[in-house]
């Protein structure tokens, strides 16, 4: 720019060539600076509407379930201070410990089993020659029709008396009794399972088949070549070479699948005897259906030890990834 | 010839037949769904070993269930609820999403990064985990038992989903396309308005697609935050005036979930590629 150069020239010749580059360079700093402070402005004016939905309705009422946990409201009184009384309540309620061990039983075989199955499809996917796009157009359907619409189907699938899959495992000579399928705290607690699989697995095998599409098919010849059997590529170029995606689907699933509410709502309702609750809907039974708020917000709350350190560790895997990539 | 033979053989076994398998297993939820929705009462509750039950169709469809849920219930009202809340969340996480992932993605500015990471961690946090407080907010700011309970706190799980994905997008659009557009005298609003969101409406349709069916889906907040039967959405409205105690009405309740589940599915057909990429943009960051 030509202004501060100008002004620069007159006040500048009796000095020494250093004094006159440092005030260059500080006129360049201002003038850098200046755009730069637009930048922040623009920046802030375009962040603002969903920093403040996301105050509003996220950080807001997480400091407020905080709060909420430490006090003990019930639904239409305030409450008191009751410093970690809801938490050691909590701790000591068995129900309560039960649906803790529920959410990890069931985080722990779902994901894995929606990693493998999903995982299968994926490499079916990807030799199919045809027909391609409609399957994974029809794969998906589980994972877009409404939760609680679809669980409902399987509910009445599922019915005491009116089994479906009974009527088909009956008739295909696998059994000879009726399943009560949501009648025993195993049988519903791997009904549920099944379900979250069912719902869980077009995702993983989609998005895993979007990562197996990205492989160069050299690799596999160049394997081939030196001798590997297909067990070998898999393990030793497919899936080192996928896993970057294969962790990022498993810790969004995690976490889905360890915070999962309608499963469980719509299938048992936590029953039989409160034996399959997950955190989730013990919260609600507590909070809503009885109305302890301070308690329920509590037991939500549970919940964040475990997400945080899959957050943390997805951020850290992430950034990691981010890294790599700007040596490569 | 023979070894061709074996090798078909052998695909059909290693590939064909379990994808079957597999694909059959996925839709059949869906089919029984609809041969529920149009099967007379007294031909449903037959016990599962009664012999000559016919439970995969129906000689005598008819649309009674179908016809209660519009008489009996406020289906069409919860329909339309149901359209409302996702459409208008959608459009507010749109337009906050847009405008965050481009400061994100194209502006310098101090916590830049931190900010970015803030907004992925919101994208994580699951619904179950602030249902309780948040009913709080919601009734402190007397929003309570209203639609626009749901259509200002969907967007809080829609706009670090679609914030994130139109970062990624807008990452791949070239710098030079604005530049230009700077050159030619085009403030740098102007650019971004004219030039680059443009150039991003398909990030925009895909995000948008992805947002949509996901406040379809929605159901903790809906079975939190509503109360009054008018305002329910399909979900929670089939669930709570179709089950009565321990009494389902199976017929109107698989018709109910066949109708409220069409739309979206309706949807997706035309836009599959924009969810699938979508989906896998998400998960690629």
């Amino acid at each position: 720019m030509p202004a501060p150069a100008e002004s620069a020239t007159p006040t500048a010749l009796p000095k020494p060539a250093m004094t006159r580059l440092a005030a260059i360079g500080l006129g360049r700093f201002r003038r850098a600076s200046r755009t730069e402070r637009r930048e922040w402005l623009l920046a802030l004016i375009l962040l603002t509407p969903a920093l403040v939905m996301l105050g509003l309705f996220v950080a807001y009422p997480f400091v407020r379930g905080i709060w909420l946990g430490l006090l003990d409201s019930v639904v239409g009184r305030e409450g008191d201070f009751v410093g970690l009384r809801n938490y050691v309540k909590l701790w000591n309620d068995d129900i309560f410990r039960r649906a803790a061990a529920n959410t990890f039983i069931y985080t722990g075989f779902a994901t894995s089993l929606k990693l493998t199955l999903g995982m299968i499809v994926a490499l079916m996917l990807n030799n199919l020659i045809g027909w391609k796009r409609i399957l994974r157009a029809s794969m998906l359907l589980p994972w877009i029709v409404p939760t609680v619409l679809s669980t409902l189907a399987w509910k009445w699938m599922f019915d005491p008396t009116f089994s479906i899959v009974n009527w088909i495992l009956y008739h295909l000579g696998f059994i000879r009794l009726r399943i009560d399928w949501l009648g025993g705290p195993v049988m519903a607690m791997g009904s549920v399972i099944l379900v979250n699989v069912w719902r869980g697995t077009p995702f993983f095998a989609i998005t895993l088949l979007a990562g197996l599409q990205t492989i160069n098919p050299d690799v596999y010849e160049a394997a081939s070549i030196d001798g590997a059997n297909p067990w070998q590529r898999f393990w030793r170029v497919t899936w080192p070479l996928l896993m970057p995606v294969t962790t990022v689907v498993m810790l969004f699933s995690v976490i889905q699948t360890f915070a999962d509410f309608q499963l469980v709502y719509i299938l048992t309702g936590g029953g039989p005897a409160n034996s399959t609750h997950l955190f989730a809907t013990y919260a609600y039974q507590i909070g809503v259906a009885t109305g302890k708020l301070g308690e329920g917000a509590a037991a939500s709350l549970a919940m964040f030890p475990f997400l945080f350190l899959v957050v943390i560790f997805q951020l850290w895997y992430i950034r990691r990834g981010e890294g790599g990539r700007g040596s490569a | 010839m023979a070894a061709v033979s074996g090798a078909r053989w052998k695909r059909w076994l290693s590939l064909y037949l379990p994808l079957g398998a597999f694909v059959i297993g996925t839709l059949f939820p869906f089919y029984y769904m609809a041969v529920t929705s149009v099967r007379p009462d007294q031909e449903m509750y037959i016990p599962w070993n009664r012999p000559h039950f016919a439970p995969f169709w129906t000689l005598a469809p008819t649309l009674e269930h179908f016809a209660l849920l519009f008489r009996e219930t406020l289906f069409a009202r919860w329909l339309l609820n149901t359209l409302i809340i996702s459409v208008l969340s959608t459009a507010i996480a749109l337009v906050c999403g847009l405008l965050a992932a481009y400061a994100l993605a194209r502006l310098r500015f101090p916590m830049g990064g931190a900010l970015g990471s803030g907004i992925f961690v919101t994208y994580l946090v699951p619904q179950t985990l602030l249902f309780i407080p948040l009913g709080e907010v919601i009734r402190s700011f007397r929003l309570s038992d209203s639609l626009w309970a749901l259509i200002l706190t969907y967007p809080t799980f829609l706009i670090p989903f679609c914030t994130w994905l139109l970062m990624g997008y807008f990452r791949t659009i070239p710098k030079e396309l604005e530049e230009c557009a700077q050159i030619d005298g085009a403030t740098r609003v102007q650019a971004m308005v004219r030039i680059v969101f443009p150039v991003a409406m398909p990030g925009i349709l895909s995000a948008g697609i992805f947002a949509f069916t996901h406040a379809w889906n929605e159901f903790i907040y809906a079975l939190v935050f509503l109360s009054s039967a008018t305002n329910k959405t399909i979900p929670i409205g089939v669930v709570s005036e179709l089950v009565r105690g321990d009494t389902f009405f199976w017929g109107p309740l698989m018709a109910g979930a066949l109708l409220g589940s069409v739309p979206v599915a309706f949807i997706y057909s035309f836009f599959v590629e924009q969810y699938v990429s979508a989906m896998t943009g998400a998960v690629k960051g």
